[in-house]
Parts: structure tokens; C-alpha cells; sequence
């Protein structure tokens, strides 16, 4: 999601967001105490009836709300490839709710937010639907320049906060914490006045702002936001939807989190490149890129486009890239029917010049490359790293500097 | 001159033992830098390589060696401990390449460095590098996983946070006849020790310096605070580039820092500002070393 872009020193510090299931952040807000509304995660018709049927026997209440499970807003107003429209309904019965399940389960939603290709539901999830007396903001995100968590907080929820911190952004307000003494019962005090809480409303405030930000630090967040965060008529305060990002570096101490992971939601070229640890991004080009360093990386993306042609994606091989990877890498943009061309560029510090020959060569026989390869490579062991390029049978284009590689790379793809 | 370190400085490496650390330390060594001391708990007492002695603890290797600056190439889940340890035995510098510190590990470092005599570098960085006087630049100090050989001694400052695009600058400027005072990698990530900034007031305040290469990216406002500085302060000339002008928004483009988020993140307002503050922008990355020569 693109983050609000609050004045000076407010927070982009957000590394890849990997999403998560409405009905998996629902289990993480159940862990650590942040009060939402009951609800039940389904995978079949039947599991959507006797979900329903729990909540109302629970709760008492019999008005429901049954969600489709994709990673994309948008989705009350989505359509169904099948027909049925709407991936969020309010729902009165058990019955009903396992007849909605039906229609939706299986099937792709359209949305916004999707693309036309849609998102295949294999989940939804049943809750109680709540009345909304107000609907208000609240995130908590590592900010980059005061390297602290700072907690965001706005009275105009249920919206898009790009636009409030735009028009009106005084309605904004930021407490920084601190990262070692924690979220100080002052600063829950601040944040309770500013969002126009009080009483009974504001103890139920700070139970829930208390224990989210406990789940942003003990889940390494990088972001979380929901929005809206609801306060019901009879005085409730309760997280109505989430949004979670994490921060990638730390996810080797959450296998629970990794766990949430649905690759099915997923560009399926980078899921396969992530199981090959390289950090591939798809774009809409003809050049694919293959280089080591994200700043060169993207700065190679940069010449292409400079020189008239268009990149095909940002591939950053790192610096320990083995041959198998090297290998991995290419077979992935291979895998990307719009490319007309492969330019690799390394410049090798912790990388090799021989071993990315050696998996430039193994990759493009195993591949039966038969579009151009234009290879610039600098750096430790170039010399054997180029003597093996020279030597092998493959009709490879060889440049010298950065600029060489791409105009080579522009004009043998006929840009 | 230079900043930093120099051909005198006592380094020793954090994580020598391990595959990644040992080789770059050998080749830190094969370059000449004064790498004294390894250090990896439980390993004291061993040797690395021919000569280099191996300690359990980063405060008993600068006892006895006289380190001053420290090189971690220690594994993600225990560098910010490794970093601490560092700070806690008062070293000068250290200098954290590893990749793949949680930002929340790195936040908790820097509030506990907050009053240390320690100047961090990184993480998730290069390293950095002042350049020889011999054969291929031989006989300076390495510390980081740089190509030695690109480098040349001279007068150009080079900050950046990427490694890969720093030896694209560095070559070039070594290419044209113009060699490097000091190339320091500030790191990808978004918490880091040293910003561009720090580096250059360095380099403003060094006699060797006589022109500054300053290379960055997409995704925060590093590179415009440095910019309004040196607008006011810097007597020298500065060529800059930024990377990610094809970044689409709201990926990750690679480094944990590099992501748009607003209007004044892309690479295009950002050149924008370098421009209004006297810095010369290179279009290219192929053209930073002319862009910089341009100006002298």
C-alpha cells in the first residue's frame, strides 16, 4: 500500500510489506489483546455456516458480515468472474451465510484494487457486523529519521489518509516513542484527547493502542494501520479492518509470521525467485536486468530507460550469488514471455566475475538462450570471469562500461 | 589526509571466522590493511591465516593489538550485539557490513550508542575504503568487501549508500586520472550510524578533499538534508546522482531503505533539490566521473 506522506520527518521507513489475510491479522490482534469484532475465518460453505452459527449463539447478535479473503480493498464493490457481485455482505442467518460462502468460495473477485485478472477467494471470513458511531485512524510505523515507532493518529478515519494529510493535515497527530522506555501513559493520555476519546472510551483506547503497540514491536512490524478504528454506539472501541507490513530482515525469528504467507496472492515469478533468496521485482519492459547491488540495480534500470529502451525488472542477485542462483535468476526472467533481451551487468566485490560466467554460461545452455545477451562485468576476478565469457561458444555481446552495456542492450533489442 | 582511516590504522574484524568475514579479511590483508586481530567468541587463541590472532572478545583484541576500528561481519541475528560490544570497548569506529539487521535491533543500537565516543558505519554497507599509494592502489585500507583495484589515491571524497554503484563512480573517477581521498559506504538500510551529511562535513573539514562525490537513492531524505547543508557550508564542489528514477512507487526496490513514499522521495525531486543547491546531478550513472570533473 502507498503510505500517507506526512511533512519532514515522518515515516517511510517501510520495508517489503508482506501482506497478510484480513483473517490472519484478526488472530494477531486476538493474541495481543487488540479488541475487533468476533469473527471467524471459513474455507468451505460449511465451515461458513457453523461459523455463523457460533457467533450468533456467542454474541446474541444475529447481524453478520461475510468478507472475501483477497489481499486488495475494494472488495464491497468487486464483482465475481461467475457474476455475483459484491465481496462483502451483511448476512442474517447461518443459511445465508453458507449460501453467500457458496457463490464466493472458488471463484475470482474483481476489484479496483486487483487488476482484471482478479484474486481467487479460497477463504472468507464470518463476523459481526458492527453500527459505526465514528470511524477514526490509528498506525504505528518505524520512522526513519527519528529512528523511533511513532504512533499515528487521526479523527478522520475511513478514508483515504493520503488525502487528510493533504487537505487537512493539523487533523494528523504523531507521538514518537521511545525505543527503549515504551509507550509512556502520557503519551496514550495525548493520543486519547487528539482522536476526541474520553471516559469509558478512552480506557478502552488505551487498552488496545497499549497492546498494538506491543504486537508492532514483539511481531517487528514495520507498519501497522488500521483504519478504520470504530467506535460503536454503545461506546466500543474496535479495530474494523488492518493492514500489516513486516520488516523482511527479521522474519527468521517469526516463523509464525512467515507462516501467513499466501503465495497464491503473489506475483508467481517472485515467490520463485524469493525461494531462491534473489530480490526480483516484474516490470512491463523488454530488457531484463541481471545485477548485483540494489543501487546498481536500479540504477541500471535508470541507463536502460535513459537510453530509450525499457527494463523488464529489477533483479538484484546479492553479493554471495552461487551458480545455482545465477542459474535460478535467469530461468525466472526467461519465464517472462515479454522479454527480448538480457542485460547483465556486474560489478563484483563480494560477487565473483568467474562464478557469474560460469552461471551465465550453465543458464543460458540449460535454457537454450536464443535472444541477445549483452554481459559487462568489472570487478574481483574480471579478467577470469571474462577469459570464460571469450571462451565458451556462446554468442554473447560483450561491454566495457556502464553505458556501453545499455546502448548495446537498447539496440539489440531494437528499441 | 582522508577521513576516517588511513594507511596507519589498526583494524580488527568481527566475524573473521566465519566463511564471509575470513575471506574479505584476507583480501583486506592481500591489500595491505593493518587487519591485527579477528575476533569471534569461543575462537581465542587461534590464528587466522598466517599471523592474525584470534581473541574472544573485542575489548581484549584492542588491548592487545592497539585496534582502534572494527570491521563486523558477524550474521544478522547477533551483529547488533556484536556492534554493542564494539561501542562498549570504546573503539573509534565500526564498521557493520552485514545485511539483515531487524530494524528493530538497530533501533535499540543506536539509542544505546546515544553518548559514545564510537562512530558507526552501516549497517548493511561496503564498507570503506582510503585508497594506497602503491601498485593499483595497494597499501591503503580496505575495510568492507570493496575491489581493491579500482581504487586510486587522490582527492576525490566519495559517499554513497550503495555498494555496487560506488565502484561504478570510484572506477570511473580512477578511470579519468581522478583518484579518491576516502570512499565511504554509508548502507542501504534505513537506521544507519552515518549519514551523508556527517560524511561530508568530513570531508569539508579534510585537506585532502577537494571534491566530493555524493551517490544515493529513492526513499528518504538523506541525501536533500545533506544537500540544504552544504548549499550554505561546503567550499567544495559536489557531483551527485540518485538511483531509482524507474522505481515504480511503493515497492522495495532492494535495499530495506530504498522505497518511495512521497512526493519529495522520488529520484527525480531529489536531483531536483541537489540541483538547487549548487550540486552538480549526473542524468547517468555512467556520467558521475565527468559530471564531477565537469566542475573542476
Amino acid at each position: 500500500m502507498h503510505l500517507p506522506s506526512f511533512p519532514s520527518s515522518a515515516a517511510q521507513a517501510v520495508h517489503h510489506v508482506m501482506n497478510i489475510h484480513e483473517y490472519q491479522a484478526k488472530e494477531l490482534f486476538e493474541k495481543y489483546g487488540v479488541a475487533s469484532p468476533n469473527g471467524q475465518v471459513a474455507g468451505t460453505a460449511e465451515e461458513a455456516q457453523a461459523a455463523a452459527q457460533a457467533i450468533i449463539e456467542n454474541g446474541g447478535n444475529s447481524k453478520l458480515v461475510i468478507k472475501a479473503q483477497v489481499h486488495a480493498g475494494g472488495r464491497g464493490k468487486g464483482t465475481f468472474k461467475n457474476g455475483f457481485q459484491g465481496g462483502v455482505h451483511l448476512v442474517d442467518t447461518a443459511e445465508q451465510a453458507a449460501e453467500y460462502a457458496g457463490k464466493m468460495m472458488g471463484q475470482t473477485l474483481v476489484t479496483k484494487q486487483t487488476g482484471e485478472e482478479g484474486k481467487l477467494v479460497s477463504k472468507v471470513m464470518i463476523a459481526e457486523a458492527v453500527d459505526i458511531e465514528r470511524e477514526l485512524y490509528l498506525a504505528i510505523l518505524m520512522d526513519r529519521e527519528t529512528c523511533r515507532p511513532v504512533i499515528v493518529a487521526s479523527t478522520e478515519g475511513g478514508m483515504d489518509i493520503e488525502e487528510v494529510a493533504e487537505k487537512t493535515p493539523e487533523k494528523i497527530v504523531r507521538e514518537f516513542v521511545h525505543p527503549l522506555a515504551g509507550l509512556q501513559a502520557y503519551e496514550v493520555r495525548k493520543l486519547a484527547k487528539a482522536l476526541e476519546l474520553s471516559g469509558e472510551q478512552a480506557k478502552q483506547f488505551g487498552k488496545l493502542i497499549k497492546n498494538l503497540y506491543n504486537l508492532f514491536l514483539k511481531c517487528d512490524c514495520s507498519m501497522v494501520e488500521i483504519n478504520p478504528l470504530v467506535v460503536t454506539p454503545d461506546g466500543q472501541v474496535l479495530a474494523l479492518d488492518a493492514k500489516f507490513g513486516f520488516d523482511d530482515n527479521a522474519l527468521f525469528r517469526h516463523p509464525d509470521i512467515v507462516a501467513y504467507r499466501d503465495t497464491d496472492e503473489e506475483d508467481p515469478r517472485e515467490v520463485e525467485a524469493s525461494k531462491y533468496d534473489l530480490n526480483y521485482i516484474g516490470l512491463d519492459g523488454n530488457i531484463a536486468c541481471l545485477v548485483n547491488g540494489a543501487g546498481l540495480a536500479m540504477a541500471t534500470m535508470d541507463i536502460i530507460k535513459h537510453c530509450g529502451g525499457d527494463p523488464a525488472n529489477f533483479l538484484d542477485v546479492g553479493g554471495g550469488a552461487t551458480k545455482e542462483q545465477v542459474s535460478a535468476a535467469f530461468k525466472i526472467i526467461l519465464g517472462d514471455p515479454n522479454v527480448k533481451g538480457i542485460l547483465v551487468n556486474i560489478f563484483g566485490g563480494i560477487m565473483q566475475c568467474d562464478i557469474i560466467a560460469e552461471g551465465i554460461l550453465a543458464a543460458a545452455k540449460e535454457t537454450d538462450l536464443n535472444i541477445p545477451l549483452i554481459v559487462r562485468l568489472e570487478g574481483t576476478n574480471v579478467e577470469k570471469g571474462r577469459e570464460l565469457i571469450a571462451n565458451s561458444d556462446l554468442d554473447v555481446i560483450t561491454a566495457e562500461s556502464l553505458n556501453d552495456a545499455a546502448q548495446k542492450a537498447v539496440a539489440a533489442v531494437g528499441a | 589526509m582522508s577521513i576516517l582511516v588511513d594507511e596507519n590504522t589498526k583494524v580488527l574484524v568481527q566475524g573473521i571466522t566465519g566463511g564471509f568475514g575470513g575471506k574479505h579479511a584476507q583480501l583486506s590483508l592481500d591489500y595491505g590493511t593493518q587487519i591485527v586481530a579477528g575476533v569471534t567468541p569461543g575462537k581465542g587463541g587461534q590464528t587466522f591465516g598466517e599471523t592474525t590472532p584470534i581473541y574472544d572478545t573485542v575489548e581484549e583484541a584492542a588491548k592487545q593489538t592497539g585496534a582502534t576500528v572494527s570491521a563486523i561481519f558477524v550474521p544478522p541475528p547477533f551483529a547488533a550485539d556484536a556492534i554493542l560490544e564494539a561501542v562498549d570497548a570504546q573503539l573509534d569506529l565500526v564498521v557493520a557490513i552485514t545485511e539483515g539487521i531487524p530494524v528493530a535491533d538497530m533501533m535499540r543500537v543506536k539509542e544505546m550508542m546515544q553518548g559514545s565516543k564510537t562512530r558507526l558505519i552501516g549497517p548493511n554497507c561496503p564498507g570503506i575504503v582510503t585508497p594506497g599509494r602503491g601498485e593499483d592502489s595497494h597499501g591503503g585500507c580496505r575495510i568492507g568487501i570493496a575491489p581493491g583495484y579500482i581504487h586510486k589515491r587522490g582527492n576525490v571524497g566519495v559517499v554513497s549508500r550503495s555498494g555496487t554503484l560506488t565502484y561504478e563512480a570510484v572506477y570511473q573517477l580512477t578511470e579519468l586520472g581522478y583518484g579518491q581521498s576516502t570512499c565511504v559506504g554509508i548502507g542501504g538500510d534505513p537506521i544507519n550510524g552515518t549519514s551523508h551529511l556527517d560524511v561530508l562535513k568530513m570531508f569539508n573539514d579534510d585537506p585532502e578533499t577537494e571534491a566530493i562525490i555524493m551517490i544515493g537513492e529513492i526513499g528518504g531524505n538523506a541525501e536533500a538534508e545533506a544537500a540544504r547543508w552544504a548549499k550554505d557550508n561546503c567550499k567544495k564542489p559536489i557531483a551527485g546522482f540518485i538511483a531509482g528514477a524507474t522505481a515504480p512507487p511503493g515497492r522495495r526496490m532492494g535495499h530495506a531503505g530504498a522505497i518511495v513514499g512521497g512526493a519529495e522521495d522520488t529520484a527525480e525531486a531529489k536531483k531536483k533539490i541537489l540541483a538547487e543547491c549548487g550540486i552538480a546531478v549526473s542524468e547517468t550513472p555512467s556520467d558521475m566521473g565527468k559530471t564531477l570533473v565537469g566542475m573542476l
